[in-house]
């Protein structure tokens, strides 16, 4: 082919074609894929909370959902009622899953917004879990995930889940040894918010020591943890005033 | 090989060894050092790679004659990104368990600097054949490469290989911990990454002198 590609013209030419053409594809894309998407993240949605709860198919090491063609089901027969929390309203909302964490935390920037917090209540073999959506910042992206207490206040499971935290490190605060560790764990020293952090030193790896409102960090990711502990302790400090009102 | 001609086969073989991505060409050291800790990880970064490789230099080498030189690292970026971007949206929509597993990757393939590097040294300047057998061949060898450092920091480092725990548990104090054996944290850390991959480039040029620079 005899064109000269060196020409600026020509560069400028093929840059806007290309800006175009690539641009118009990946659109395309998107935009015929968006609804799959969406519903591929309502259910991976339903299938974390259920996990928080317990409600999974996990094996002795391995992270297993319950599977995607009961997950509509399980998840109306474990999670009975669904909560929003405003202030001080609490109003009962069957879509309250759907809440987006991320708008809701954008939007209670503006100090006359009062922010909207989702809680899922969930009931297993007659223990009643309450559900808490939390959200924060990993080394790389975001964090987020699910804590499941119950009516003591104790921490009865978790999920966790990352945008883009490095594999093999990060990453691994989605793995059953780090989640796991939550189990039982407290976050409220009587009537006092502490959280749970993940400590460095902890020495305590089968974490038998519940009350010290920490788990053992893991080794090389402890950015990633340090924004689990953040992520934990803010957003769960939201829902203390409601949940003190539980105890009682 | 029946299928391939001798040279065209030397382009698979040569960069698994004399000619490797990693410890010759020293490309791709970033990736090698970050997703390394444990083997599973390396494995899934290697075959991303494989696939992302193998198409980008033959739609590269496709275009060879009409990128304008000025401009052609960014096409080349384009290229890549608009590939594994791609790749992203239909695996989201169509099996969004995989999508999650591989999302991480997403980033580190776009700036993989073997990606680059071959579409730069080769796919420029062959056709897409050649390219082909190329990419797949340098992504082979950074497998290669990646696999065997994931082995050795995931053992020393985890005392595990592929998530099984291979050494006993190193809590309940069985297997080899029960003789006072530890892991080694340190391993899971990128400089021992690199201190791994300096070994492995230090045996290979032992074995084959003809490979050192002077």
């Amino acid at each position: 082919m005899a064109i000269n590609t060196d020409k600026n013209s020509y560069t400028v030419l093929f840059a806007t074609g290309m800006v175009i053409i690539v641009g118009a594809l990946l659109a395309f894309m998107a935009s015929s894929f968006k609804e799959k998407i969406t519903e591929n993240k309502r259910i991976e949605k339903q299938q974390n909370i259920l996990y928080a709860m317990g409600v999974n198919e996990n094996d002795e090491t391995s992270v297993e959902f319950v599977s995607k063609s009961v997950v509509g089901k399980e998840f109306t027969k474990y999670i009975v009622k669904q909560y929003v929390i405003t202030g001080n309203d609490v109003v009962e909302d069957a879509n309250a899953y759907l809440i987006d964490i991320k708008k809701e935390e954008a939007a209670a920037k503006d100090s006359n917004y009062t922010r909207r917090l989702p809680l899922f209540v969930g009931e297993k073999d007659n223990v009643t879990f309450y559900i808490i959506p939390v959200r924060g910042k990993g080394l790389w992206d975001a964090v987020w995930g699910y804590v499941a207490i119950d009516t003591q206040l104790v921490i009865q499971g978790v999920y966790f889940d990352h945008a883009g935290e490095t594999p093999g490190l990060g990453s691994n605060i989605k793995e059953r040894f780090f989640m796991d560790d939550f189990k039982g764990e407290h976050f409220m020293d009587g009537d006092t918010f502490k959280g749970v952090a993940v400590a460095k030193g902890n020495a305590d790896p089968k974490n038998n020591r519940k009350t010290d409102f920490a788990v053992d960090a893991i080794a090389g990711a402890t950015i990633t943890g340090d924004g689990i502990s953040a992520m934990l302790k803010k957003d769960l400090q939201l829902y203390v005033p409601y949940l003190k009102t539980l105890k009682q | 090989m029946g299928l391939l001609s001798k040279k065209d086969a030397k382009l698979i073989t040569d960069p698994l060894a004399d000619n490797n991505p990693i410890t010759i060409q020293v490309l791709g050291i970033c990736s090698a050092l970050a997703i390394t800790a444990d083997l599973k990880a390396s494995i899934v970064m290697s075959v991303a790679v494989l696939f992302v490789l193998g198409l980008g230099n033959v739609v590269i080498s496709l275009m060879r004659n009409i990128i304008p030189s000025k401009i052609r690292i960014i096409v080349q970026l384009i290229v890549v990104a608009t590939l594994v971007i791609i790749v992203d949206i239909v695996l989201k929509a169509f099996a969004y368990e995989l999508s999650k597993t591989l999302s991480v990757f997403v980033g580190l393939i776009i700036t993989n600097c073997i990606i680059m590097g071959r579409f730069e040294a080769f796919a420029l300047a062959n056709g897409p054949w050649k390219s082909f057998l190329d990419g797949i061949g340098n992504s082979l060898g950074y497998g290669v490469i990646l696999v065997i450092v994931g082995f050795f920091r995931e053992l020393l480092g985890s005392g595990t290989l592929l998530g099984i725990k291979v050494l006993g548990d190193p809590i309940e104090k069985t297997g080899v911990y029960a003789y006072g054996y530890e892991n080694n944290g340190f391993m899971l850390l990128a400089p021992m990454a690199l201190i791994t991959l300096g070994i492995i480039i230090w045996v290979q040029r032992a074995r084959n002198t003809s490979l050192i620079e002077h």
